[in-house]
């Protein structure tokens, strides 16, 4: 699945709840490049609607995909300006 | 006859073109349009980022997590966030009091316990335990947390002179970055900036 993109960087928000995955992938997200993938990991449930709200509502970033496994919500968000 | 219409319109036509003085020329239309169209430009350019005014009241434990959830959230979407707090809502701007910040179990009929029993001494410390042993059971930010990221955020915490005053708080005890000497008109002003506002 991950394969998919280059990842330049992985945000760990494993146990965190809302709003913080969100909240922090922002940071992460102002701190990469145009055109770099940040993946992000989760265990809140509430981040796959979440992220995916909050990268249709942001300019400048786009959710390439969510993934859903063992417990762990995976998001690929690329920053695109 | 006939042709006394034509010729009545024909030298009513010059005559509408004519008269600067009451009618403006296509020119100063022309300069006209652009300046609004300028002054338009200038006033979206203004108000390009979407904004969000937050009023916060409260300052029990479970009302100081809206206001500051929505504050970080906004900034993440791009809102420049605006909370003014006021009455028990400094409280949440307090750096030693937002680390107590106690629930009431009265007069909240989602308590597990009856409001006869809520109401004995000590009830407040009990209930208030319990919330916060489920906050760190669950990774739920703290007030602290949440607090220091919307500042690192950039959102503007402000907390109101007339409060500070009648509360007799010393502005030095506010979390650093915190927007004193404000009051009610830089909050109206705000809000009516603002494309989401919020009373908490």
């Amino acid at each position: 699945m991950s394969a998919e993109f280059d990842i330049a960087e992985t945000l760990d928000v494993k146990g965190a709840s809302c709003p913080m995955p969100v909240v922090k992938t922002k940071s992460a997200v102002d701190g990469l490049d145009a055109g770099e993938v940040l993946e992000v990991l989760a265990t809140d449930p509430g981040s796959m609607s979440d992220l995916d709200g909050w990268a249709d509502g942001t300019e400048g970033v786009e959710l390439l995909d969510q993934t859903e496994g063992d417990d762990v919500y995976k998001h690929y968000v690329r920053k695109t300006e | 006859m006939s042709t006394d219409t034509p010729d009545a319109s024909a030298d009513d036509a010059p005559t509408d073109d004519a008269p600067t003085d009451d009618a403006p020329s296509r020119a100063e239309l022309a300069a006209r349009v652009d300046e609004l169209e300028e002054a338009l430009a200038e006033a979206t350019a203004d108000d390009g980022g979407k904004k969000m005014s937050i009023i916060a009241t409260k300052g029990t434990l479970d009302m100081a997590y809206p206001p500051l959830i929505l504050a970080s959230t906004a900034a993440a979407f791009g809102y420049e966030v605006t909370v003014f707090h006021t009455f028990w809502g400094l409280d949440i701007l307090h750096e030693e009091r937002s680390k107590n910040l106690q629930l009431s179990s009265v007069g909240n009929p989602n308590m597990p316990v009856p409001n006869a029993v809520a109401a004995l001494p000590g009830m407040d410390r009990v209930t208030t335990k319990m919330m916060e042993r489920r906050i760190s059971d669950n990774d739920t930010a703290t007030i602290e947390e949440l607090l220091e990221t919307s500042l690192d955020m950039g959102v503007e915490f402000q907390a109101c002179q007339m409060t500070i005053d009648l509360m007799d708080y010393d502005e030095d005890n506010f979390y650093d970055g915190v927007t004193t000497g404000v009051g009610a008109a830089t909050a109206l002003q705000d809000m009516a900036e603002a494309d989401i506002q919020l009373l908490v």
